[in-house]
């Protein structure tokens, strides 16, 4: 089971007390009656869903109950870190951290691990 | 109007109320009614409400303090839990509190069991992915989590003993999850 560090609780919990909630970081423009549609559809509609890092919103829900971020790989699942809501987001090289390909929990038994740097899933 | 000749408490009829069941190594019994309120308050107010309810509301997460039969149970960072198993009344305490809190009475929301025996931890683990092994989850220790499919507040009154909450409309899963663990904990 996937084990979740939840920086309220201060301790890595396990992942079925919690819950996804969107992305983070997703501002809500103080004047939403005068701005654009398009602006409005960029805030409302449109997310990055991004291969790789992604800084979410996940909520404490069977737990403390309350709502933080994260960084997670969409490849791996991973979560690099996890903090406070309200902080700011923070500026790290996650490939500095990433170390070598991850176990793709899918794979074939026989097949080896793709080599660091190829792009898992991708055919030519 | 005519007096009820007896008192409203003598009639309700707790859900699951009086169940026991005993299995190798590990007892389950529903407890009786208490008082409990559902508490939020900010750090600013922790010290007036603590003077009200006469014990110390824990701030550090996973933790509870008891004093004469009433407990306060660590739930979120300005969130807790208070029971009290005594004829007091929390509500009634917090009411004269001038610092901003809120206080809900949330006594019959919740049905209360005792896991008890040295086959109770195994027994609440059959359905809680938590790690309630002495060393992670010492006694005093409490937390909002799962058991099986449904929310529960588990707190460690001693070594082998638990007090496990859930939700009244939930109290007939939890019986029935916690009995049949039970079956499986001590083997």
């Amino acid at each position: 089971m996937l084990l979740i560090r939840c920086p309220y609780c201060e301790e890595e919990r396990p992942e079925l007390e919690f819950r996804h909630a969107g992305e983070a970081h997703v501002v809500r423009s103080g004047e939403l009656a005068s701005i654009s549609d398009e602006d409005f559809e960029k805030f409302f509609f449109i997310r990055s869903n991004p291969k790789g890092v992604v800084f979410e919103r996940w909520r404490h829900i069977h737990g403390c109950a309350r709502f933080f971020n994260a960084a997670r790989s969409t490849i791996t699942d991973r979560f690099y870190l996890t903090y406070k809501a309200g902080e700011p987001k923070p500026e790290v090289d996650f490939s500095a951290i990433d170390t070598g390909p991850a176990a793709w929990a899918n794979r074939e038994p026989a097949e080896p691990n793709v080599a660091a740097g190829a792009e898992p899933g991708k055919s030519d | 109007m005519a007096k009820a000749a007896t008192p409203i408490a003598a009639l309700r009829r707790p859900a699951v109320s009086g169940r026991e069941t005993m299995a190798t190594g590990v007892r389950i019994a529903v407890l009786p009614p208490a008082e409990r309120i559902s508490l939020r308050a900010p750090a600013g107010s922790i010290g007036a409400l603590s003077q009200a309810l006469g014990l110390d509301l824990p701030t550090k997460p996973k933790t509870s303090s008891a004093k004469g039969g009433r407990s306060a149970l660590w739930l979120g960072p300005d969130e807790w839990l208070v029971i009290d198993q005594t004829a007091g009344d929390p509500l009634a305490d917090c009411a004269s509190v001038k610092a901003l809190h809120s206080a809900a009475g949330v006594s019959h929301r919740n049905v209360a069991f005792s896991v008890s025996g040295p086959a109770a931890e195994a027994t609440i683990s059959a359905g809680c992915p938590q790690d309630l092994s002495l060393a992670a989850f010492p006694v005093g220790a409490c937390s909002r989590t799962i058991l099986g499919k449904i929310e529960i507040v588990v707190l460690r009154i001693g070594e082998d003993s638990f007090r496990v909450e859930c939700w009244r409309s939930f109290s007939d899963y939890a019986w029935t999850f916690l009995a049949e663990a039970a079956r499986d904990a001590g083997v």
